[in-house]
């Protein structure tokens, strides 16, 4: 069964990718049945997986397993379409289609009833069967193919809703902003092409490792790392992901869990190889990986939008991955995506409960109280925020200690530091969140489109489910990678051996220390409200609006599009009309003018034409005498 | 099968439909449109037959035909297909049959509007099959008359009018033919004066050794008339007038087909002839094709009206073509033929669902728009279909030639293919923002009256959107063909040195 699930593992995205063109060509008029077909083929994908992640338990070591046929072929270029498979795409492969699955099932509940149920759902097949094939990829040209696919479904779904101004432009933002990453990324792969003669993983692996132009090979690696610095939305280019949550919530949840974001990081972990070979570029990775995790916190701090909040928490938390890959933990950061992939879907359907609930009030300051009202909701809420802000033994806390003991065993006594304090601030702004809108008292009753607040009442169980299994993930998945376990995680995921470092007890205490007083401060601010916000507000000024207004890159990216790319466009378009075009046009008068004087030559008169005649005959023979006379000297 | 001249008939089939359709009586405007849908529907199949039943394994030249013509001028009407040109034919067919449809509506003296485009699509065609430099130049002749008159009387006047498009597009085409005849002539006399024996088959004058100053005169001659012809910047100025000015059918064809006689012909003529030649020019070509990739990129950005942005896209679209036939390796030349077949379908498409919108709406202009997916899903999905073709979405087939193009140019000139990449972001922009602003955001009340594509009108987007798709998930069923006869092509030559190696 095993070997039958390795060997046809292509099928994982095939069946998916299936189920998209079906929905599209054919049974788009039938919403229910688009939908039952999306989650077979995701269902089919979930189960493979688990019988490779059962097989690979029971084999004991990662496989290895590559199959593939050529796509595009010529001397010189080649790019496959084939399967890799080991311990690193298997556990991504689960993360995929579990969190796909389970996003699925929930939006049964939160789509039900919208217009466009079946292309929904259709979306979402090929959003699952982009990022599967990605997965997959051996090559980076199969990468590269996948990425972009994985690009467009996320387009398609932010702005799902595509009646809305705000819906449409931020699914444009996503990917221009992409675009950017990939205008680097595929640089950098034509480089790999020119240099290595290859795309294969497990070629340039040899290649790489022979290869002495370390300032080459520098240029290559922070190009291609452009790729993830967009589709993870690292900082310079994190600005599509808060935008990326006008898609409907169930989709958030994907992009912020398994799909898209985790591109990125699993790019990095996949191509560690090239990423890893030189130290410079290491010590970027490291510090995009750690600016973004520190900055990304300080800006959740201020903001007042559920899914806001959520959104610069993953920023944040995307920013610990990519640090932990910087700093060398590549089995850190993998750990902490699969963690993280569970509690951050568990949070991101839990606002959507929410949202559903209050008919899409976002404001957590008009939420409050939703506990009675709402029990399953808040406490697994809670415990996925409790999980994300590192409280043992959550899964949470596992895997940013493993990152956390990374940096601090590595020497990078900085990083450590900043991961520290980020801890710190993720459990202040999350438990912010939680005492703001689910305790609290209530503040206002009527909802903003005019529903009373005595009919909120707890979702359907399509959705809560997946909640509580989420929930159970979120406390539990930690073990798989924990020390007191053997961490059975770093044994199949590794690069060049497994990486054991020896738990220092003081990194774990005072970690969950400050995730504590994390909670605690929160707790006084708006729980407790013994610590006045306004005061605070009113202290840091000017600071809190630079910050509550993301330190203004929207707005700066803009006035830079503005000036120079429209600009230059109305200036290239102004030279085009009033030069080129002119002088285009100024040949034609010229010949047309020409013509109009030149006609008066033609006046029928034989004395005018004869000479001409002379003239010409005398031209002529002076040339011919003149060419004569060339030819004798 | 081999018996039939099935490339002639493919080829006269438009032909004849035209001159059947001129002894119809003009209110017959029904029988018509189905005898110009029939004819390009034959010539669709048998071009298809002609892709299917191409022997892959042998390669070269196939359904050969050969008529003597002018014996004392060595012309003779010489037929052939191969690996470069066979994807070219099926664009043409492609293109041609969706033209039909895309102008069902037209009612105003639908006879001679039938009959030029089928007499347009026969000459586009001609010049693809023909391996003879005289029947090619007679062929691309033969389009220029009718694209003047089917401008001029079915076009349409925005910010140029028509009249001022359709001649624009003639004269400038015709100049450019004027330096290739020039270069013509001089590679017909030169080669009688090398050998002694007239004549103007491809093959024979490839064989010859001309010295390296003759080559690059005439080389340089065919890149000013072929460079025009595809829009080679600074001569480019032709190209968005006259689509905005041309109607559909004939936007269609120029800029998905006709154009692309100019990149045929450079690698065809030029490189196969006068390879050292093409060595010595290639990097002029190089560095205008940037200029006509970033230029006409950004000026994409600034424009409002829907055929413009096309029509700029697509010059700078052809940047890609002219920077991959410049790189003069395998793996580029294998890109430009590739990206030529993409943009080509492309483009049709585009024009074909701009034409239907301005059909039905009366305007171009983008601000106008808006919201239109909630009237229209179908005519919103063709449109992302060619949107996001043009900009270059694995999946489509412009992927992948525009990615065989870059492996191939980076090789050779750095810098500017890093430049030319750059191209990427700026077509994603304003492609992104034309899709945008016309297609989504809120309903617009004032668009409810628009009907969706339906029946017939939707023959273009299946046809052209599953060429599109197709060939950008089974990408080697056009790119080995291609690879086939590039490989061939410059083995000839002495010139197979492979991109990156």
């Amino acid at each position: 069964m095993f070997e039958w699930v390795l060997q046809h593992a292509w099928l994982i995205a095939l069946i998916p990718f299936l189920a998209f063109a079906f929905i599209g060509l054919f049974l788009y008029r039938w919403p229910k049945v688009s939908a039952g077909i999306s989650l077979f083929s995701i269902g089919i994908g979930l189960i493979m997986s688990l019988i490779l992640l059962k097989g690979m338990a029971n084999l004991g070591v990662s496989p290895d397993y590559e199959a593939a046929v050529s796509w595009l072929r010529m001397p010189g270029l080649t790019i496959e379409m084939g399967i890799l498979v080991d311990g690193l795409s298997i556990v991504m492969l689960f993360i995929v289609t579990f969190i796909a699955f389970l996003v699925q099932l929930y939006s049964l509940g939160y789509m039900k009833g919208d217009p466009g149920f079946a292309s929904y759902y259709a979306y979402q097949s090929i959003f699952a069967a982009a990022m599967l094939g990605l997965v997959l990829a051996n090559n980076f040209g199969q990468m590269y193919v996948f990425w972009e696919l994985v690009g467009l479904a996320s387009y398609l779904l932010i702005g799902f809703w595509f009646g809305k101004d705000s819906a449409r432009d931020a699914a444009k933002k996503a990917f221009i902003t992409n675009r950017v990453g990939d205008f680097g990324f595929l640089l950098g792969i034509l480089f790999v092409q020119i240099i290595f003669g290859t795309l294969n993983f497990g070629e340039l692996t040899g290649e790489v490792a022979s290869y002495t132009n370390t300032g080459g090979l520098l240029i290559v690696t922070l190009l291609l790392l452009a790729g993830p610095v967009g589709k993870s939305a690292q900082f310079p280019l994190h600005v599509w992901l808060p935008d990326a949550m006008e898609g409907p919530t169930p989709v958030s949840a994907l992009i912020h869990a398994a799909t898209m974001v985790a591109a990125g990081v699993y790019l990095i972990a996949r191509a560690f190889f090239i990423f890893s070979s030189t130290s410079e570029a290491m010590q970027v990775i490291a510090f995009i990986g750690g600016f973004t995790a520190l900055f990304a916190a300080v800006i959740a701090l201020t903001q007042y939008d559920i899914k806001r909040i959520l959104a610069y928490s993953t920023l944040s938390q995307l920013g610990y991955m990519v640090m932990a890959m910087g700093i060398g933990a590549m089995t850190a950061g993998m750990f902490h995506l699969t963690t993280h992939a569970f509690f951050k879907a568990l949070l991101f359907l839990g606002a959507g409960s929410v949202i559903y609930a209050l008919h899409h009030e976002q404001d957590i300051r008009k939420m409050g109280g939703l506990v009675h009202k709402m029990p399953i909701t808040t406490w697994t809420f809670v415990i996925g925020a409790l999980a994300l802000a590192g409280i043992p033994p959550l899964a949470g806390f596992w895997s940013k200690d493993e990152i956390l003991l990374s940096a601090y065993a590595g020497g990078y006594t900085g990083l450590y530091i900043l991961g520290s304090l980020v801890a710190f601030f993720t459990a202040f702004y999350m438990f912010r969140l939680i005492f703001t809108a689910f305790f609290g008292e209530k503040t206002e009753n009527h909802l903003h489109d005019g529903h009373e607040r005595h009919e909120v009442h707890e979702s359907p169980w399509v959705m809560t489910m997946p909640l509580l299994i989420l929930a159970f993930m979120s406390i539990f998945a930690g073990f798989i990678g924990a020390p007191v376990t053997g961490n059975i995680f770093g044994h199949y995921i590794h690069y060049h051996g497994e990486v054991h470092h020896e738990p220092e007890i003081m990194v774990v205490v005072l970690s969950t220390i400050l995730a504590l007083a994390g909670i605690f401060l929160a707790w006084l601010f708006y729980g407790k409200k013994v610590l006045s916000q306004e005061s605070l507000k009113q202290r840091l000024g000017w600071i809190y609006n630079v910050v509550f207004n993301k330190f203004y890159i929207d707005e700066i990216y803009a006035w830079l599009i503005r000036t120079f790319v429209d600009g230059s466009a109305r200036i290239m378009f102004w030279i085009d009309i009033h030069i080129i075009n002119r002088l285009v046009d100024l040949s034609a008068e010229l010949t047309g003018g020409a013509g109009s004087k030149l006609r008066y030559t033609e006046n029928g008169q034989v004395q005018t034409y004869a000479y001409y005649m002379i003239g010409g005959i005398i031209i002529i023979s002076a040339a011919v005498l003149l060419a004569g006379l060339g030819i004798m000297q | 099968m081999h018996n039939l001249p099935i490339l002639s008939l493919t080829l006269l089939l438009p032909a004849i439909g035209a001159v059947f359709i001129m002894f119809l009586p003009k209110d017959k405007v029904k029988f018509i449109r189905w005898t110009a849908a029939l004819v390009t529907f034959l010539s669709l199949l048998l071009s298809l037959l002609v892709f299917i039943f191409y022997d892959r394994s042998t390669g070269g030249m196939q359904f050969i035909e050969r008529i003597t013509w002018i014996p004392d001028l060595g012309v003779s009407y010489a037929l052939g297909i191969d690996g470069i040109s066979l994807p070219m034919l099926l664009l043409t067919n492609l293109i041609g049959f969706s033209a039909v449809y895309a102008s069902w509506h037209i009612k105003e003296q639908a006879k001679e509007f039938f009959s030029l485009l089928l007499l347009l699509i026969t000459g586009v065609m001609g010049t693809f099959v023909t391996t003879d430099l005289f029947i090619f130049f007679l062929f691309y002749e033969v389009v220029v008359i009718p694209i003047y008159i089917l401008v001029i009387m079915w076009g349409s006047s925005k910010r140029v009018t028509k009249e001022y498009a359709g001649m624009k597009l003639t004269i400038y085409l015709l100049i450019g033919s004027a330096f290739l005849l020039l270069g013509i002539i001089s590679l017909y006399v030169k080669a009688y004066l090398l050998t002694g024996k007239p004549s103007t088959d491809l093959m024979f004058l490839s064989s010859l050794d001309y010295d390296l100053s003759f080559q690059i005169f005439v080389f340089a001659l065919m890149t000013l008339g072929f460079g025009t012809l595809l829009s080679m910047f600074p001569f480019h100025s032709w190209s968005p007038d006259g689509y905005a000015g041309a109607p559909t059918a004939v936007s269609m064809i120029h800029a998905g087909v006709l154009k692309k006689i100019g990149g045929y012909g450079l690698i065809r003529i030029g490189l196969f002839i006068l390879p050292a030649g093409a060595q010595v020019i290639a990097p002029v070509i190089a560095v205008l094709a940037i200029c006509n990739v970033l230029y006409a990129a950004l000026i994409c950005i600034s424009q409002k009206d829907l055929k413009y942005i096309v029509g700029y896209s697509s010059v700078s679209h052809m940047g890609y073509v002219l920077i991959g036939i410049a790189a003069l390796n395998l793996i580029s030349i294998n890109g430009a033929v590739m990206m030529m077949f993409g943009h080509g379908v492309m483009a049709a498409l585009f024009f074909a669902l701009i034409g239907n919108l301005y059909e039905k709406s009366h305007t171009r202009n983008i601000d106008d728009f808006g919201g239109l997916a909630h009237q229209m899903p179908r005519l919103a999905t063709g449109f992302m279909i060619a949107g996001l073709a043009s900009l270059g979405l694995p999946g489509m087939v412009n992927f992948i030639g525009e990615f065989t193009i870059f492996v191939g140019a980076f090789s050779e000139y750095r810098v500017l293919t890093v430049l030319a990449v750059s191209g990427v972001i700026f077509t994603a922009l304003y492609i992104l923002r034309t899709l945008g602003a016309v297609l989504f955001g809120p309903r617009q009340e004032k668009w409810d009256h628009l009907q969706d594509l339906k029946g017939v009108e939707m023959v273009p987007l299946v046809i052209l959107g599953a060429a599109i798709i197709l060939g950008g998930f089974f990408p080697f069923t056009i790119m080995d063909l291609i690879n086939q006869g590039a490989t061939e092509l410059l083995a000839h030559i002495n010139l197979l040195n492979i991109g990156g190696i």
